[in-house]
């Protein structure tokens, strides 16, 4: 067992509905007890789609227990063929039913229904949401495109002369963080390149849609999270290569274009060379200066992870103290990625672990998802949201892409907005006993500046734990309240370590000092 | 009419949403799935927290493959959330479909979690689980197990009233003052706002339920001694005051006091609905199961508003409870018990209400199909007990069609 106080993903089934809701003309038989139509209000209300997702469950209960749940399931396939007569039929097990064993993809072949049926087995206490994504996109892609796969050894037909090149775009889904704008944001820049778009998948695609896939001269991958076993499955049967970018940022949006351009044969310098993104001005503007060097801790997908610290450190100039993501599958990436940084990575699902990273390198700002705003809150640390899992608030009305271009003007303004701005920053260090202006909140964010969160119990055993017998004289500690407060955490954490190396019993204004000038960079 | 089939409908689990704001010192852990974990983080989730008070024991392959001692891991679980949350005294351990799929015994463990490793912490259990609990039933099985924690009253103790069900603070404090103004004195609340504020029970207590759904909790105080008195529920001016009247006369409180201490109340809070009623009169209502507060609801709606009821859904019809409030409805109310969804939503189609109340699955694109609809969960998170919200719980209806009025766009 594992304690949980939040979970980064839900369960894999949830993935499955993801592509179902995403798709048109599909629909989803899900064998589970009374209640797991919670699942719906993700879809009706976080992204606030106006149409009940396209799935039916068994909803069983206890006293069907005893009974026959299988034909329960084999009702709800048949009526739910009947009425809403989906192209195709999807069909899977929760968690609470995988364990009485029913199998829901034997038990619908049975029924002879006249609509394909693909079974996605799905080991819910083993794998998660994305996985769960992932592998019905690709059973998906598999059954509907794998009866016009070309026998082996068959070489690509060239393009016919004239014709634009063509691509599809994978990876978007429901409930997908932006999915919708960058889906947008991503169409206009393949136009302007002069690249077709052939299928968008799973949103808006039809089962038929899906078997038209191969057809495409390239793929383009948006989230490898969900779309990466699909796409390597078009790899391997139609020959179709892949982009890798993943165009969040300036920079990774330029080298996305370039390498589209090269999977479609295309010159890529005309759009390269009309620069529309806003980010690196206002990052080289000199209001920005005193963003150089604050410490940024970054916890997400390994997508948005990786693509977060690349824009950090090559864009905002931000130092990033730790890489982490919950995504196992792309554990190595972001080892890579932290090793490249020369920061600590972080594999973990383990909410309680990413608090205790939090608490101990003391970031100056956290970009990380929903539960990270739970840890910054705990803290008193700006935080930002970049990734999935997220709630309504990040699903907004407005154009907000986090790819391409627009993506990038998005982020500056998303990410700076947390932290105080520059002129409060340093009167509030000068000044220290303003009633108005103090250290623990901006005054840009509208709230009345409150009392210090108090530490929580687990903070305080931690930083027991690291102060190990060494002791703030009463000067020391007072002298140490006038470093503002998002570099105190760390001025503490250095002193106390200075201290320790050192073998002081005793931390006096002096040796402060000595850490300070030991430690400046 | 009782229906079968898909019930779009909360598990008990949802009740941690509430019942964790009201009992400030309980903890709730669910032994469940990272479904389970899902669910209450997509429901509470959007409030940010620096320390939740509920939290999942998820179970793994090797729990189920029997690799690891269940029990083993349950102590670990809690031994670290324990040292965590030190400030915790009350903590559930939360049942759910798997938990209750594997026969994984939390009664037991409860009880060696209480005695030998945490004496400080009481641990006790229920199950929330879908195949078990609706929604509200999470409530029930919770209280249900706070039963046999309370204080025994002495034998010959005075007769004290002992009020059921979870309400929010100020409706809580509303009552309080009702019943000092008739002179009953001895008032409990259960549940309480902390966990070592449990009221005696004992053959001397008469129970007044303020929930619809409380059918197992109603059980286990009758196991105690306790009497139910029986009452309509406290919703709108006509249930609160009958509700009132009910202890009123078990406690031989005379008429007049009676009728003083709840007069001002209940004029205020006729003109507080009678504002609503211009705008609700003669609309039909459809009702989707959802909470068992349907009955109640529907009652007063149709009485005190003049609504019309095409179709009240409620997902378990407790007959004995709603024995008062089943009287009162209107001859000939379509009154169903479970749910076949689809079934349903093309009788609520074919109705064409003018309001329809429901979940949160089915409001948006009901509204999208242009339907005006009233998000059921609301009734259970909102003051709607007691005079002074009898307006309020006018408002939460018309003010759905008062919006569909106002948006020009």
């Amino acid at each position: 067992m594992k304690l949980a106080v939040w979970t980064y993903e839900g369960p894999p089934h949830v993935g499955a509905m993801r592509v179902a809701t995403a798709m048109q003309g599909l629909h989803y038989v899900l064998h589970a007890p009374q209640g797991d139509t919670y699942a719906d209000l993700l879809f009706t209300m976080i992204e606030r789609r106006d149409r009940r997702p396209p799935v039916t469950y068994t909803t069983f209960q206890a006293r069907d227990l005893g009974g026959d749940t299988a034909e329960l399931f084999k009702t709800a396939a048949r009526e739910a063929v009947e009425r809403f007569r989906p192209e195709a039929l999807l069909v899977g097990a929760s968690c609470t039913a995988e364990l009485i064993q029913d199998d829901p993809g034997g038990l619908a072949r049975a029924l002879g229904l006249p609509i394909p049926v693909v079974a996605v087995e799905l080991p819910s206490y083993q794998k998660k949401e994305n996985w769960g994504a992932a592998e019905t996109f690709y059973q998906l892609v598999r059954a509907m495109a794998g009866p016009s796969v070309p026998p082996p050894g068959t070489a690509r037909a060239p393009r016919a002369p004239g014709r634009a090149p063509r691509c599809n775009i994978l990876g978007p889904t429901a409930l997908g963080f932006r999915h919708r704008d960058d889906l947008r944001e991503v169409r206009a820049l393949l136009a302007r390149l002069g690249v077709d778009v052939a299928v968008v998948a799973p949103e808006g695609a039809t089962p038929a849609d899906l078997a038209r896939l191969g057809e495409a001269d390239f793929n383009v991958v948006l989230y490898p999270e969900t779309a990466g076993l699909a796409a390597a499955w078009l790899a391997r049967n139609f020959a179709q290569p892949a982009t890798k970018t993943v165009p969040i940022g300036v920079g990774a949006t330029r080298d996305f274009i370039a390498e589209v351009a090269a999977l479609a044969g295309l010159d890529a310098a005309p759009l390269l060379g009309e620069e529309t993104s806003r980010l690196p001005w206002y990052s080289r503007s000199v209001d920005s200066t005193y963003l150089t060097g604050k410490r940024v801790f970054i916890f997400g997908d390994a997508t948005h992870a990786i693509a977060a610290a690349r824009v950090a450190t090559e864009e905002l100039g931000l130092e990033v103290v730790l890489l982490g993501t919950y995504s196992r599958e792309f554990a190595r990436d972001i080892r890579d990625a932290a090793a490249r940084l020369g920061c600590a990575a972080l594999v973990t699902d383990d909410y309680l672990e990413v608090e205790e990273k939090v608490a101990e390198l003391r970031p100056e700002l956290v970009l990380g998802t929903q539960m990270e705003r739970h840890v910054a809150k705990k803290h008193g640390i700006p935080c930002a949201v970049i990734s999935a899992p997220v709630h309504v608030q990040d699903f907004p009305a407005r154009f907000s892409p986090q790819m391409g271009f627009e993506g990038a003007n998005v982020l500056f303004d998303t990410w700076v907005h947390p932290l105080m701005m520059g002129l409060e920053e340093h009167l509030v260090a000068m000044f220290r006993d303003d009633f108005e202006f103090n250290d623990t909140a901006p005054s840009h964010l509208g709230h009345a500046a409150a009392a210090a969160p108090a530490p929580a119990p687990a903070a305080l055993a931690t930083a027991a734990a690291a102060t190990d017998a060494v002791a703030w004289a009463p000067d020391a500690e007072r002298e140490l309240q006038r470093i503002p407060f998002f570099v105190r955490g760390k001025a503490r954490r250095n002193t106390e370590a200075f201290a320790r190396e050192r073998g002081l019993s005793n931390i006096t204004v002096e040796a402060l000092y000595d850490a300070k000038a030991h430690y400046a960079r | 009419m009782r229906e079968r089939g898909q019930r779009e409908v909360f598990c008990g689990l949802t009740g941690i949403v509430w019942l964790h704001r009201k009992i400030q010192d309980a903890f709730f852990l669910v032994v469940g799935s990272r479904t389970c974990a899902h669910l209450i983080q997509s429901a509470a989730g959007v409030m940010i927290f620096a320390e939740p008070r509920f939290a999942t024991a998820i179970i793994e392959e090797r729990d189920l493959a029997g690799l690891a001692d269940a029990n083993e891991e349950l102590d670990r679980v809690v031994a670290r959330l324990l040292e965590r949350r030190p400030d915790i005294r009350l903590l559930f351990l939360v049942g759910s479909c798997p938990s209750e799929v594997i026969k994984l015994d939390l009664s037991r463990a409860a009880q060696r979690l209480s005695r030998r490793i945490h004496p400080d912490v009481r641990v006790l259990n229920y199950s929330g689980s879908g195949i078990e609990t609706t929604f509200t039933q999470g409530e029930d099985a919770c209280l249900a197990a706070l039963v046999p924690e309370m204080p025994a009253e002495p034998a010959g103790a005075a007769p004290s009233l002992l009020v059921v069900g979870a309400l929010a603070e100020v409706v809580e404090d509303q009552m309080r003052r009702l019943f000092d103004a008739m002179g009953i004195a001895r008032v409990h609340f259960l549940p309480p706002r902390r966990a070592n504020e449990l009221a005696p029970v004992g053959p001397n207590t008469l129970m007044l339920l303020a929930q619809p759904f409380l059918a197992d909790t109603a059980r286990a105080l009758a196991g105690r001694g306790a009497r139910r008195l029986p009452a309509p529920f406290p919703l709108g001016v006509e249930g609160t005051t009958m509700w009132l009247r009910a202890a009123a006369e078990a406690f031989g409180v005379d008429p007049t006091r009676f009728a003083a201490a709840t007069a001002a109340g209940e004029a205020r809070a006729r003109g507080a609905v009678a504002r609503h009623r211009e705008r609700l009169a003669g609309r039909k209502i459809f009702f989707f199961p959802d909470s068992q507060l349907e009955v109640p609801l529907a009652r007063f709606l149709s009485r005190e508003l003049d609504m019309e009821l095409a179709e009240v859904g409620s997902p378990y019809l407790h007959r004995e409870h709603l024995a008062e409030e089943l009287a009162m409805l209107p001859e000939g109310t379509a009154l169903s018990e479970g749910q076949h969804l689809d079934r349903q939503l093309d009788r609520c189609r074919d109705a064409r209400p003018d309001l329809v109340v429901c979940g949160l699955g089915l409001a948006n694109p009901l509204e999208a199909e242009g339907m005006a609809t009233k998000w059921s969960i609301e009734l259970v998170f909102t003051p709607i007990q007691g005079y002074d919200q009898a307006g309020d719980l006018a408002a939460l209806f018309s003010r759905p069609l008062l919006r569909r009025a106002k948006l020009e766009v």
